[in-house]
Order: structure tokens, then sequence, then C-alpha cells
């Protein structure tokens, strides 16, 4: 598979991997995918009182532009409200990152990841 | 140490450069050019007679008759004339053929294609270690089956089917018995004089011979009947037209015959090679040997790195060239079909990484490929969330996913 060099980067130097407390309630998190499928995305978010994002994590299993695009995600995610990040969309991350058609999937899992997160805070916050 | 390090020898070998020598002597106007067909001049003889003999050097591997060896473009083509040779040629006597789910596409897209035809197909499933037994061989034939073909050696796991035992099955009923050596010729001994195998397909790349050369033996003893599927000037006694390749043909002949010299000292090397590259993944959690640990060729190591995935792994061994049977890699996103009828779970399809080691691997390469893989496994498990949830205690196949 030939990648971007935007992809390669993301692969090779992924930003914001890690962890948050799935418990804690100001921590948002979406996991979407299937091992069986070859792919799972784990992003989470942690939210401000103002309702920004403070900060985003992300663990992906899969191949490097699913890797890539949650990378990506994080970055993007960052700084935003809880809207503005519902706003980014699958075909603005696969431009960005120039996949290839058979790995279009791929942002749209990671689109799918953030609306998770996203839920899975405001879910929380309505308790 | 030349890198990328290749360890992908089973899907194809570098020629044996003194098989590229011999090669070469066939191809100039000062080397022997001529058509092995042409009997008016002695260019024509004399590429008749290279051609013969690597004939005799293919059927001494083998321990075959030279006038049993049908020189095709390669193992696909050996295959197609094998299967749909006989199916056509015998279809007044039945239309029932077996076959194993974990056979080379060559033979599967053959037998698919013969199902259209209006044949009919049994397709046996392996044991979870990849192995056809001579038992369910014979609980799968009929009155009207008229051809069994299944591999010799796996050319994704490297396990050895028990031929011997499954040609005693066939040849009690009568049954023409076709086996897919293209991996095995040259790995291991083959004796066709004992076996009771009635056609076999070779392949020379697989062996340090060129691309675009194969042969198939035909049993004269009993008589085995073919339909060709080429027509044409009637070479190679009717059953494949078309102008021999003297260079290809005397490069087959050359590895073959060079495979038969070098096989115990070839094979001693690789067992070592592959053993030490095993030996030092031991200690690494959830690593799986896909196929036999027993009745299996060194020259594979098929192994599923568990809770990582294999494009990305693959990406990170940069250093090597190797395949996988994950999704990604393929252009159909469907993980390769041997494990899955091995019954691993697709997890694991997608993990899998595929090393194949051979006649140029080095001690060196072994080891910077072990580091390599230890340092891209570790890498992408501290980045997997399936990893995260294992060190956790989780039970993944208790987890409701969001297949998409």
């Amino acid at each position: 598979m030939a990648y971007s060099e935007k992809v390669i980067d993301h692969y090779e130097n992924p930003r914001n991997v890690g962890k948050m407390d799935a418990d804690a309630p100001n921590v948002g998190t979406g996991m979407v995918g299937a091992p069986a499928c070859g792919d799972v995305m784990r992003l989470q978010i942690e939210v401000d009182d103002n309702g920004i994002i403070k900060d985003a994590k992300f663990k992906t299993y899969g191949c490097g532009s699913a890797i890539a695009s949650s990378s990506l995600a994080t970055e993007w995610m960052k700084g935003k409200t809880l809207d503005e990040a519902e706003q980014i969309k699958n075909t603005t991350i696969a431009e960005e990152l120039a996949l290839p058609p058979v790995k279009i999937h791929c942002s749209v899992l990671a689109e799918d990841a953030i609306k998770a997160a996203v839920r899975d805070y405001k879910e929380k916050q309505a308790k | 140490m030349k890198l990328p390090i290749y360890l992908d020898y089973s899907a194809t070998t570098p020629i044996d450069p003194r098989v590229a020598q011999k090669m070469i002597e066939c191809l100039t106007m000062e080397g022997n050019f001529g058509n092995p067909a042409s009997r008016s001049h002695v260019y024509g003889w004399r590429a008749e007679e290279a051609v013969e003999n690597a004939r005799q050097q293919v059927a001494d591997l083998v321990n075959a008759d030279p006038r049993e060896i049908v020189w095709t473009s390669g193992a696909t083509e050996s295959d197609n004339l094998a299967i749909k040779g006989v199916a056509h040629f015998y279809s007044t006597k039945g239309k029932h053929l077996i076959t194993s789910k974990i056979e080379h596409k060559a033979v599967l897209d053959t037998m698919r294609q013969l199902e259209r035809e209006g044949f009919e197909v049994t397709y046996l499933e392996p044991s979870e270690e990849g192995i056809i037994t001579a038992e369910q061989v014979e609980a799968a034939l009929r009155e009207d089956t008229i051809l069994v073909s299944i591999m010799h050696v796996n050319n994704e796991i490297g396990t050895v089917n028990d031929i011997a035992a499954i040609g005693e099955v066939t040849r009690a009923r009568k049954i023409l018995f076709h086996v897919d050596a293209a991996q095995s010729a040259g790995k291991m001994p083959i004796d066709l004089e004992t076996l009771k195998v009635d056609l076999m397909s070779f392949s020379a790349h697989k062996a340090y011979g060129p691309k675009g050369i194969g042969a198939l033996y035909v049993r004269r003893k009993p008589r085995v009947r073919l339909e060709a599927q080429m027509h044409g000037g009637g070479h190679e006694r009717g059953m494949r037209s078309g102008t021999l390749a003297t260079h290809q043909i005397v490069g087959m002949g050359e590895a073959f015959a060079i495979a038969g010299q070098d096989m115990e000292k070839d094979n001693q090397r690789i067992t070592k090679l592959s053993t030490r590259f095993y030996e030092q993944l031991q200690d690494m959690e959830e690593v799986y040997l896909n196929g036999s640990q027993t009745q299996r060729l060194p020259h594979f190591l098929n192994l599923s790195f568990n809770y990582v995935e294999g494009e990305s792994l693959m990406m990170s061994l940069r250093d090597l060239a190797v395949s996988s049977g994950s999704a990604c890699t393929s252009a159909s996103l469907e993980p390769s079909y041997v494990l899955r009828a091995l019954g691993r779970n697709d997890e694991l399809a997608h993990s899998s990484i595929r090393f194949t080691f051979g006649r140029f691997t080095t001690e060196e390469e072994v080891d910077h490929a072990v580091t390599q893989v230890r340092e891209a496994v570790g890498k992408l498990r501290a980045l997997s969330p399936l990893w995260d949830m294992y060190k956790d205690g989780v039970d993944l196949s208790k987890v409701v996913w969001q297949a998409h």
C-alpha cells in the first residue's frame, strides 16, 4: 500500500496516544470498530467547564490509515467545542491524509469515534 | 546486509546464479537459441537436446520418467491442465471432484470453473493444523468421483499433507490423484515411483529457477489421459502446444538439479535459521504459530501477533520483505481464507505475518529480523486498545463490537 507522507508521519509519530479514566465525569469515550474487521478505535476526550475539549487521546488497532485517521482526529478535536468537534467530517480527514479509496472506511471510523466520544460525554453530563 | 531483508521465499525465490548462467547461454546468436521443434538443422537439434536434458533433471528430482514431464508456463497452468484436462477427458465416467478449502487459488478457481460447467466439487475442511487426512478423502469418495486434488505443502502455512496415504486410498478406487507440489518440490524428497500420485504440478520460481516455467507430471503407468487446454503444433505429446522456451526450461532443469544436490544441506541450514528466529520470539506474549507444529516444512513460519494488525505491523517492519494474511493487504479486504479455514478467529488472521526462509537467508538477517519484529510489535501493542483490554483482563470475545 502506497501511503501519503501525512499518513506515514502520523503512523510513525502518532499524536496523543494514551488512555484516560473512562469513569471520570468530564471524560467521554468512544470505541468503534471490531477486531474481526481489522480495526478498533478508542477515542477519549476531556472536556472543561466551558464545554471545550481540553485534551484528546486515542489508541487504535488497525492498519496504518486507521492509526493516522485517529491520530489526526485527536489533533483536530483539541481546543474545539463539542459542537465543533461533531462537525469534523470523514471526508475532511480522508482528504487531509490523501487516503486511497479502499481506506476511506478508516476515516469513517474516525468520524464515528468522535461522535461516540461526544455522545458518551453528553450522556454522562445528562445524568 | 542487503535491505530490506527478503523473507518471502514462498512467494518467489531469486534465481540461483548457477541457474542464471545456464539460461544466459540459451539466448543470443552465439548461444543455444534454436527452436527445439526445428528438425532440419543443428540449431534445433541442440535446443532439443538441452530441453530433453532439463526434462531428465526435473524427472530425476522426483524419481519419474522424463516422458512423464510436460512443460507448462508454471504451476497455475499445470493445475489448470491437470484438473480441467482430467475432468473433460473423463467426464463420461463421472462428474465429481474432491479438493480442500485451503488449496492455492489456481486449484480453487479451476474447480469453480468446472462447477459452472456442471461438475460437482467437494471441498474438504482441513484440521486446525491445516491437514487433510486420507480418511477424510476416503469418506468423501463417491461412485462418480473422477479426481482428487490435494496440495503437498500449503503455501501460506507450510503444512505437509500425507500424500502417500491419500494416494493409497485413491488408487484402490482407481480415482485419479493430482498434487500441487509447487511449494514442496526441491524442499523435501518426492518419489513418484512409490507415491501413488497420478498428476503433480511443479513451478521453477519457487525453487531458485525462473518465473514463467513449470511442469506437470502425467503418469504413464497406469496411464493418465488429459484433454489439452492449449491447442497448436502438438508439442509435448499433444498435451500442451506452444514453442518450448529453451532458456526457461534449461533454467528449471538446472534449478531442480541443484535442489536435488543441495536439499539436505539447504534444509539443515534453513531449519537452523527458522528455529533461531522462532526461539528468539518465544518469550513474547500472545504469539501463535499458524499451521502444524510437527507436520510442517521448516522454511515457513506463519505467526499471528495477537492485538496487532498485520498491515500496520508490516509498515513497521520496514527492513523486512514479508507477507501478511491481513485483510488490509488484500484488494478484497478479506483476511486470509487459509487461516479462516483453520478455524482461526478473524483477529488472528488479521494479525498474521508469513516469514519464509530460503537458500540465501543468513544468521545476521534472522537476528535483525527478530529485533525489528520485537520492536514493532511492542510499539503497536502500546498503541492498541485491544492490548490494553487484554492486559486489564477483559475477555474480548464477550465484548459487543460494532462491526462495520
